[in-house]
């Protein structure tokens, strides 16, 4: 056996959706990341509640890649697959690198599950060209089994603990340290001591297995880990770090977090995490509807909470109208889409980029509102920040834009300390205009001013009807609607958003790629390749939309080559395109629910660059 | 402090000449004015509609805001800042059409909201089309040759989500609309207050038999709690059982007598009986209707986020970090 000293690798545990497969790479994240490895990691989970067992619909996927170094995406493929049965080896055997070790469950390759997994032969292996010597072949049941042959558990319950044999294996393949897992286990299983204990008992199994039967494999690995930045980390995912990102927020301001929300996938996970922290003041209403959830949220605002909504696409489709009050009310909104596959239902799983344009204009009248994208999992806590920061001081409604990938996948979160946040000043009326304010009187900046109820001598009403400039009364003065249409405008287009960074070759690229959100890690994966490869490549990714940055313009048209690379069909180059005159950039557009694969980035752009 | 229904007055209302709307407003004023809470404390959200212009005219915090969602909009503000007290206003189409499902969860839910539904079974700025009050066979613009649709009954909406207020007045008739506005604010909960009202342009006359003192001295009963159910210019009608409902007879007539007449529950948990009184066509009930006691949403929210600050250890943002896994790097 060799140990192969490797700057990354990328593990897929795939399985049944029963199988536990995002548990078990939850766990090996978690066990890497503790030793200090950079990781990314992809949940790929069907849309099916519990499609039938064994079935190839039902097939569940977890991949994380770990690194010496910093790691920015999930990896294209991977090095070692885990297939808990024939299904799950049918369809992610397509994410294996060529010479990737395959770990299998023979005991769940029996005629019928080959026949579910539509295999024509019991010759497997040959079916699929994979040379057996590449695969882990264990009676993983039937051992999980035996180990816990002493225990008073049922076989259903026993059967759950298969997940746990194949973490154990993974980690003696990585000559990872069991305890971290087991503590994991301990903290998960708390109220469980028997299931905690059950497996923990099936991880060490599973390890034992790999260590006593190693001659069987050629490799194990071992990542260093190395360029660490020191401090303190967690592993964290998109979602929870927008729900991270909404609690620091509101405590810099001295606020109430108020979310409405009702459950829509892939967003979900931000309710659920908000609901949990009621000792922090959080207050989440699961409302009866979309509209209801952004309504609330609304009447939340008026009322003095930081309000915050949640939801996919086809919920910001149903909250449009109420977003669109909280613009003519200019009151203080967040707005967070997780973005998933459209239209209508679409791929309620998978991610894509495909909101960006309804996120700008999905609105009756002039409607602007800012949009801001997170580019990873741990930048989701500075995106939510910045949203909620953006919306109390400028008075206005933001968009958040997040996706599937984002936030399902997670990373090393280095701890923030809120302290070196910036404060958070909403425009509260001053004391001293009463008697003179009315509703919308501006600050210097252009911002409406906020006066929350319980504030003598501040009553007022707000509206969805047009209000005069001065008095706020109910207006449809032409004149008055123009400028009030111009005002609002101005207010949004004068909001301070970061310069647009350019990464990589700045000063002598050929060829500069962008992008905005999610697709970060993949788009700056393929820059190092490709500049790793002797090209000179750029890099300029957009977290803040609109506004866009000032120097917008300045560096798209700096390169001879511009790609706009995104997961739908040019909403962002089209945008670019209408902000800036006459840029005119190339486009890679993908629209398949799956992330970017770095190998065809490099491709697609290399062959740009020849051209 | 002691206010004058002038502390509630705002602006000059814009409605059409003889609208109920005029009426509501000022027993609104009125009733505010009684009630008491400051004007800064108090909040008035409206959807869309005639009657949706009515926090215009308040000289209180207000939102006037999109068809439908006042409802929701109420939710989010006094869950979010209870002390506030909050007022929502519609119409029967805002109300029950657009914000029929807003209507029914904040009645289940239970929110501390006091819900005014101003029922003229019309939508009157559109211009004259059926609402979901409309009695079926209904002549309007939309509905030439008469709706083919039954209505919806305000009080059994309420009741079927489970609401545990509900009144009823006539617009026109002051004391009583003031008090049932009183009953809804003292109540903790959803209080739904139906009040009848004209519009004179595209359905005029259509609470005509209780709209003014005459009609409703012969064909309204005002209902009080633990009071017999007697109505008429004489009181010489009663609220008798009849079966598994209820029904009004003459006192001397048929060998009814006064003892026969049911004294009404207000506070009986069970609605069965109100929900009858409610969809009585004759007399129309005019008061409180249901009156029962049940946990607010508002306050539930509030209670459980203390309960669990004193169970958790967490209560800041740098404790909810340290309750992670977490490791150093050096």
């Amino acid at each position: 056996m060799e140990i192969k000293e490797k700057e990354s690798v990328v593990v897929r545990f795939s399985g049944d959706s029963g199988d536990g497969m995002q548990l078990a790479g939850n766990i090996f994240s978690t066990v890497s990341a503790t030793v200090g490895n950079s990781i990314s990691t992809f949940p790929d989970y069907p849309a099916d509640i519990r499609a039938p067992q064994g079935s190839l619909t039902g097939v569940s996927g977890f991949q994380v890649h770990i690194g010496a170094g910093q790691v920015f995406t999930p990896g294209d493929q991977c090095d070692v697959l885990v297939a808990m049965n024939a299904a799950a080896l049918k369809t992610q055997y397509k994410f294996a690198k060529p010479d990737a070790a395959i770990i299998i469950d023979t005991d769940s390759f029996g005629p019928k599950d080959l026949e579910k997994a539509q295999f024509k032969t019991e010759d497997y292996l040959g079916e699929m060209g994979i040379d057996p010597d590449r695969v882990i072949a264990c009676p993983l049941t039937t051992m999980v089994k035996d180990c816990l042959a002493d225990t008073d558990m049922d076989v259903k319950s026993m059967l759950k603990c298969r997940n746990m044999f194949a973490l154990g294996l993974v980690c003696w393949l990585f000559d990872r340290d069991l305890d971290i897992a087991f503590n994991f286990l301990k903290e998960k299983f708390a109220k469980k001591p028997g299931v905690a204990e059950a497996n923990i008992k099936v991880i060490q199994a599973g390890y034992d297995y790999g260590h006593n039967t190693h001659s069987s494999v050629a490799n194990v690995y071992r990542i260093e880990t190395k360029n660490k930045v020191p401090g303190r980390y967690m592993d964290i995912t998109g979602n929870k770090a927008t729900a991270y990102g909404f609690i620091a927020a509101a405590e810099k301001a001295g606020l109430k977090l108020y979310l409405g929300s009702y459950p829509i996938t892939p967003a979900t996970d931000v309710l659920h995490e908000l609901s949990k922290h009621k000792s922090l003041g959080v207050t989440t209403v699961q409302c009866e509807d979309e509209i209801s959830g952004c309504a609330s949220a609304l009447g939340a605002s008026f009322a003095g909470a930081l309000a915050v909504t949640s939801t996919s696409g086809p919920g910001i489709c149903l909250k449009s109208e109420a977003m669109n009050l909280a613009v003519i009310m200019e009151l203080p909104l967040v707005v967070l889409d997780v973005q998933r596959g459209g239209p209508a239902t679409g791929l309620p799983t998978k991610s894509e980029q495909t909101d960006l344009l309804q996120a700008l204009f999905g609105r009756n009248g002039e409607s602007p509102m800012p949009v801001i994208a997170a580019a990873s999992p741990t930048d989701c806590f500075d995106a939510a920040y910045a949203a909620c920061k953006m919306a109390l001081e400028h008075m206005t409604p933001v968009i958040l834009m997040t996706d599937a990938f984002v936030a399902n996948g997670s990373g090393a979160f280095k701890l923030p300390n809120l302290a070196e946040y910036p404060a958070i000043n909403p425009p509260y009326v001053p004391e001293e205009l009463k008697g003179t304010w009315t509703p919308y009187m501006r600050a210097e900046n252009g911002t409406r001013y906020w006066a929350v109820p319980g504030r003598q001598g501040f009553e007022h009403i707000l509206g969805g009807l047009e209000k005069d400039d001065k008095t706020g009364a109910i207006s449809t003065n032409p004149e008055n609607h123009d400028l009030m249409t111009r005002k609002r405008q101005a207010k949004i287009d004068a909001i301070p958003v970061p310069d647009l960074e350019v990464l990589g070759d700045k000063d002598d690229a050929e060829l500069l790629i962008v992008g905005f959100g999610g697709t970060f890690g993949h788009l700056h994966a393929a820059m190092d390749e490709m500049r790793a490869a002797g090209k000179k490549v750029a890099q300029a990714h957009f977290k803040f939309i609109n506004p866009l940055p000032k120097n917008t313009a300045e560096v798209l048209k700096k390169y001879p080559k511009v790609v706009v690379a995104e997961q739908n069909m040019g909403q962002l180059a089209g945008w670019l395109r209408m902000k800036v005159d006459g840029f005119v950039p190339a486009q890679f557009n993908q629209v398949k629910g799956q992330p970017f694969v770095v190998a065809e980035l490099v491709e697609n752009f290399t062959q740009l660059l020849n051209k | 402090m002691a206010y004058t229904q002038n502390d509630f007055k705002k602006g000059q209302p814009r409605w059409c000449p003889g609208c109920g709307d005029h009426f509501f407003l000022a027993s609104l004023h009125k009733a505010m004015a009684e009630i008491g809470v400051d004007p800064w404390n108090t909040a008035v959200i409206s959807g869309i509609g005639c009657s949706s212009r009515l926090p215009h005219y308040m000289a209180t915090y207000g939102m006037n805001t999109i068809h439908g969602r006042a409802a929701a909009i109420a939710t989010g503000a006094k869950v979010a800042n209870p002390n506030l007290t909050v007022w929502q206003v519609s119409g029967d189409g805002d109300g029950l059409a657009i914000g029929g499902n807003h209507f029914i969860h904040a009645n289940r839910r239970n929110i501390n909201l006091n819900m005014i539904l101003l029922n003229n079974r019309i939508y009157g700025l559109t211009k004259g089309q059926y609402s979901p009050t409309s009695p079926r066979g209904f002549v309007s613009k939309s509905s030439p040759y008469g709706t083919v649709e039954d209505p919806f009954r305000p009080a059994e909406l309420c009741f079927g989500a489970r609401g545990h207020f509900f009144a009823r007045a006539v617009a026109t008739d002051a004391p009583g609309t003031i008090e049932v506005l009183k009953a809804a604010y003292e109540h903790k909960g959803a209080s739904v207050c139906e009040i009848l009202q004209n519009c004179v342009i595209f359905n005029n006359g259509t609470h005509d038999a209780v709209y003014d003192k005459a009609g409703r001295a012969k064909n309204a009963i005002y209902l009080k709690h633990g009071e017999k159910m007697l109505f008429g210019e004489n009181n010489e009608y009663g609220i008798v059982q009849d079966g598994f409902g209820v029904k009004a007879v003459k006192l001397g007539e048929d060998g009814y007598t006064e003892a026969d007449v049911l004294i009404h529950d207000a506070k009986c948990e069970d609605n069965t009986l109100q929900l009858k009184l409610a969809e009585m066509e004759w007399p129309v009930a005019l008061g409180v209707i249901r009156d029962v006691e049940a946990p607010t949403y508002d306050d539930c929210v509030t209670a459980q986020i203390e309960e669990v600050k004193a169970q958790k250890k967490y209560h800041n943002f740098a404790e909810l970090l340290e309750t992670n896994d977490i490791w150093e790097v050096k």
